[in-house]
């Protein structure tokens, strides 16, 4: 993650370590990448949302700071209630590494401008609980304000059961906050930055991001 | 003084620790009385088969171990590869076989573990994982279960920590039903004048214990479980099965790279089999000096422990290090701020003594090089099974010809051994670190270097880890050549130079002679293959005693080779990458059907000689494939192993992101079965734009090649130059078979 924005997209990230209370004052962007925070023996991004950062992180996203949340970063958003839903373990009981095909149903600032909308992007997603979940009354509220960032579909861009996954409701993939400067995603865009490992699709997300801060830094 | 009791230390005692009438003798001679208890358990895993490797000794010493590209070979934690501008790979491969049959999950995940700590004990950035799997048949409900979770060990750990799992082999056999064998294989890069090794110098110098907590857990792991065969006992042993925590390993992987940064350390151990007592002894030994230990400085999970249980303890994701007299603090600093326990345990001293404390008094006093150095070595009896002459008997002229080839294709690539493995590989991250050039399910693994901590360089790394039992248990020294020969083949399938090589020599039970012939012949193999190949065998593991009531594994000399790109992105795939290619045919096809999957799975028939091995051809053949790489003549390279050429053809076709069908036209001068699903040696299919170029280059080079066909259409289409297609079946279909090969024989638990 830190090689696609720092070295990829020249937009000098640096890592913050999860015991700090406060982020730099110079942050523009707040990225929480995949892994697997104290190991997620309990449920996956539970004991993270207490990590002394994220204090800090809610204030940065309450003040409309962008924060991406990729893989594990999308379940410590919504552990810490910065994203409605949840992610539960995948329906076929497995860990699941592969490429996937994600339509993109909202192409806005700061996480999407780069692409259109209806693009089909070719992403990997590699994770054990991927399956994302939000009850009917939360699902139609995401619907109606358009928080549904990129559905699972087929190389056509046709979302259905067959291109699912995961088992994730209405083949979620990524969602925004109702004020759209917070995105969670499964896939992992850094793993496709570059066209001769894992291709370029992950840019038209990573690269709006780092246009956003670059706009946001430039004297108007 | 505590109240506790100790066992008295008697011969019977020496006994139920797998010593023998002699070992005890020597001991006691070494000593000049009697061990005490904790004496008693160190001597028993020290000279354990695992930790001693004392029947295996002898014939490891004829192993080629030295290379131009070699910086360190056997003997440190793992092997360290020059790569050039001042970057080495560092690797090795280990067995972690009895323990995954007992508890697959977390057998196989500590596996994964171990083998991290050995790469990165020496200062290098782990950045690949291989696997090398083995089963009983899959029909088996017990199999079934024994592969889900050793799959789900494997991933659990692997991805936690962040190490991709980028290739491996699974293979299943009946002589695996009562041992099954999960060989883990890491792969780390460091800088060349970082490395780091097991010393402990410095007389006055902290020995510092870092990581997790001691526990009860793993006591004897590596005496009693890993050297000694399976009998009906065996399920109640679980409790010498350790525990793996990938999230303190993690943090420990962090710790102690950020800590290697500094000049505060002198040596560092991982406390692996046979915890603090091997990885102290190992280090005093290697440096001549002596350690002074405190055991009530070890950080302890439970209460109670006694001192045989805290130096026996096979905890997870513990390290011994000494560092520089007074830099204690910086040290304890760095493991506290990664939340990971960190205590100073001892000193290192001057008098070549392991004297431990427990609680005021001296409880081990023993001189550190009779235990490390002086272990028994063994010169077992050998002997040539009497039923091998019967096992190479095969009479072609008797093997009813083939009479469906397009049923024996199909049959082929739904049979588990050559079916998809991506139902295994898909619960791997194959991709963190974001280095992976080319994922599992091609001929090797390709991934590119990167500086550790830094920026990628031009650099690649390919793998492979291969054996073919079958071959091995027909003629182990053919066997263990044609192992060597086909992961360094698979190897330069991509491009890449093989530079060395890493061994597991997984067998049954050294004290019979047949099966002690098969390990010196293996050995002989190996060593015949690395030296004509110039793949110096610079790290491995032996893992005896893989039997169950009297039945050994077919031999399985497990070998990985590492091999080096100058320019990552100048490489060939496995598969037909487009259509309108020249299909190229390297090598020789011969009528070689002894010991084939075809026999096996068509005829019922596990007998004959395997194939030959020409190690000359094969170096040839290595040259040719990096020079036509370079010079982008070929656009993919695909070794011929199991199936042979028809099977072959459908991987070449079904393989990539898209199908390619292929039409071929092979001369006939040996029967149609062994030409479709012979197993030859050092045959390469090759797709390729100017075909006459790289037959010219395959001339200049020595190795016979020739246009068989062209890729394109949705079939696949072989048959002879003359006549009617042997085969002549739609791609699609195929490849619905071969993806479901697997998942199909798991029910419930092969859902995807």
């Amino acid at each position: 993650m830190r090689f696609a924005f720092d070295s990829v997209l020249k937009a000098s990230a640096r890592l913050v370590w999860h015991k700090e209370p406060e982020l730099p004052p110079e942050t523009r962007a707040v990225v929480l990448p995949g892994g697997f925070s104290y190991g997620d023996y309990l449920r996956c991004g539970a004991m993270a949302q207490y990590s002394p950062v994220m204090a800090a992180v809610r204030r940065f996203a309450d003040a409309g700071g962008p924060v991406l949340g990729v893989c594990n970063g999308f379940q410590v958003l919504c552990e810490t209630g910065l994203l409605p839903g949840a992610l539960l373990r995948n329906q076929n009981l497995h860990f699941g590494c592969e490429f996937v095909n994600l339509r993109v149903e909202r192409a806005n600032p700061p996480f999407a401008s780069r692409a259109v909308a209806g693009q089909v992007l070719r992403i990997p997603i590699k994770n054990g609980e991927g399956a994302y979940f939000a009850a009917p009354p939360e699902l139609a509220r995401l619907e109606a304000n358009g928080q549904i960032a990129l559905r699972y579909c087929d190389e056509n861009g046709v979302v259905g059961e067959a291109s699912n996954p995961n088992g994730s409701v209405a083949n979620i993939a990524g969602i925004t906050n109702e004020r759209g400067n917070v995105f969670g995603l499964m896939p992992h865009p850094e793993h496709a930055v570059e066209a001769a490992i894992g291709g370029t699709d992950g840019l038209f997300l990573l690269g709006s991001l780092a246009d956003a801060v670059r706009r946001a830094d430039s004297p108007r | 003084m505590s109240d506790y009791k100790e066992p008295v230390v008697d011969l019977a005692l020496a006994r139920e620790h797998g010593l023998t009438d002699a070992e005890y003798e020597c001991i006691v001679e070494i000593l000049g009385r009697t061990p005490s208890f904790p004496e008693l358990g160190i001597f028993s895993v020290m000279w354990s088969e695992h930790c001693s490797y004392k029947s295996s000794k002898k014939y490891l010493k004829t192993l080629p171990t030295q290379g131009a590209c070699v910086l360190h070979g056997p003997g440190e934690n793992a092997g360290v590869v020059d790569i050039g501008d001042g970057l080495a790979a560092v690797f090795k491969i280990e067995s972690h076989n009895h323990p995954s049959f007992i508890a697959p999950k977390q057998g196989a995940a500590t596996g994964v573990g171990g083998i991290l700590r050995d790469v990165f004990t020496m200062g290098a950035r782990p950045v690949a994982n291989l696997d090398s799997l083995r089963l009983g048949p899959l029909d088996q409900p017990l199999h079934q279960y024994l592969l889900a979770g050793v799959v789900e060990g494997i991933g659990s750990y692997g991805n936690a920590v962040g190490v991709a799992t980028v290739g491996g082999e699974t293979q299943f056999h009946a002589c695996y039903t009562g041992n099954i064998l999960v060989n883990a294989f890491n792969l780390g890069i460091i800088e060349t004048h970082k490395i780091f090794l097991a010393r402990a110098s410095g007389v006055g110098n902290p020995v510092m214990y870092v990581g997790s907590k001691t526990g009860r857990d793993g006591i004897h792991g590596a005496s009693l479980l890993a050297s000694a065969e399976f009998d009906a006992e065996s399920e109640a042993k679980l409790p010498t099965v350790q525990v793996g925590d990938p999230f303190t390993e993690k943090c420990l992987i962090e710790a102690c790279l950020e800590l290697m940064a500094t000049d505060a350390v002198v040596g560092i151990q991982d406390m692996g089999a046979a915890g603090l007592t091997c990885s102290s002894f190992e280090m005093a030994s290697l440096s001549g000096t002596g350690i002074a230990l405190d055991l009530d400085a070890v950080p302890q999970r439970e209460t109670g422990m006694i001192p045989y249980e805290l130096l026996l303890s096979e905890s997870q994701e513990r390290m011994l290090l000494v560092a520089q007299a007074g830099r204690e603090e910086e040290v304890a600093e760095i493991f506290r701020r990664w939340d990971l326990d960190v205590a100073v345990v001892g000193r290192v001293t001057d008098d070549g003594r392991m004297r431990i404390q427990w609680k005021g008094e001296t409880v081990v006093d023993i001189p550190v090089d009779p235990v490390a150095k002086s272990s028994p070595e063994l010169d077992r009896p050998v002997a040539r099974p009497a039923n091998l002459g019967e096992r190479q008997k095969l009479d072609l002229a008797s093997v009813a010809p083939e009479e469906d080839f397009e049923a024996a294709l199909c049959e082929l690539l739904d049979s588990p051994n050559l079916g998809s493995k991506e139902w295994i590989y898909r619960q791997y991250d194959q991709l963190v670190q974001g280095d992976t050039v080319i994922r599992p399910g091609g001929d090797a693994a390709l991934i590119r270097v990167r500086r550790p901590g830094g920026e990628p360089t031009a650099k690649g790394l390919a793998m492979s880890v291969d054996c073919n039992p079958r071959w091995c248990w027909l003629d182990p020294r053919v066997g263990a050549m044609a192992a060597v020969a086909e992961a360094a083949r698979n190897v330069a399938c991509t491009g890449a130079r093989p530079l060395a090589l890493t061994n597991c020599l997984n067998f049954g039970n050294p004290e019979r002679p047949e099966i002690m012939w098969e390990f010196a012949e293996a050995t002989r193999g190996i060593s015949a293959a690395a030296l004509a190949l110039e793949t110096p065998v610079v790290s491995g593991n032996v893992s005896f005693y893989n039997e169950t009531s009297g039945r050994a594994i077919y031999p399985t000399p497990t070998i990985a080779v590492v091999g080096l790109l100058e320019n990552w992105e100048r490489h060939a795939v496995s598969h037909f990458p487009r259509p309108g290619l020249a299909i190229v045919l390297l090598g020789e096809n011969r009528e070689e059907l002894g010991g084939s999957e075809w026999l096996a799975l068509r005829r019922g028939l596990e007998a004959g000689l395997p194939p030959i091995v020409d190690l000359e051809h094969e170096k040839r053949l290595h040259g040719l494939l990096a020079a036509a790489v370079a010079r982008d003549l070929i656009h993919s390279a695909h070794d011929v192993s199991d199936g042979g050429l028809a099977v072959a053809f459908a991987e070449c076709a079904f393989g990539g992101p898209r199908l390619v069908g292929a039409t071929v036209r092979l001369s006939v001068g040996i029967r149609p079965d062994a030409l479709l699903f012979g197993e030859s040696t050092g045959r390469v299919i090759v797709a390729a734009s100017d075909a006459k170029a790289l037959i010219e280059l395959a001339q200049q080079s020595g190795v016979p090649a020739e246009c068989i066909g062209e890729t394109g259409g949705d079939r696949l289409t072989v048959g002879p130059i003359e006549g009617e297609p042997w085969l002549d079946l739609e791609v699609a279909p195929l490849r619905e078979r071969w993806r479901d090969a697997i998942p199909r024989r798991l029910g419930g638990l092969g859902e995807s």
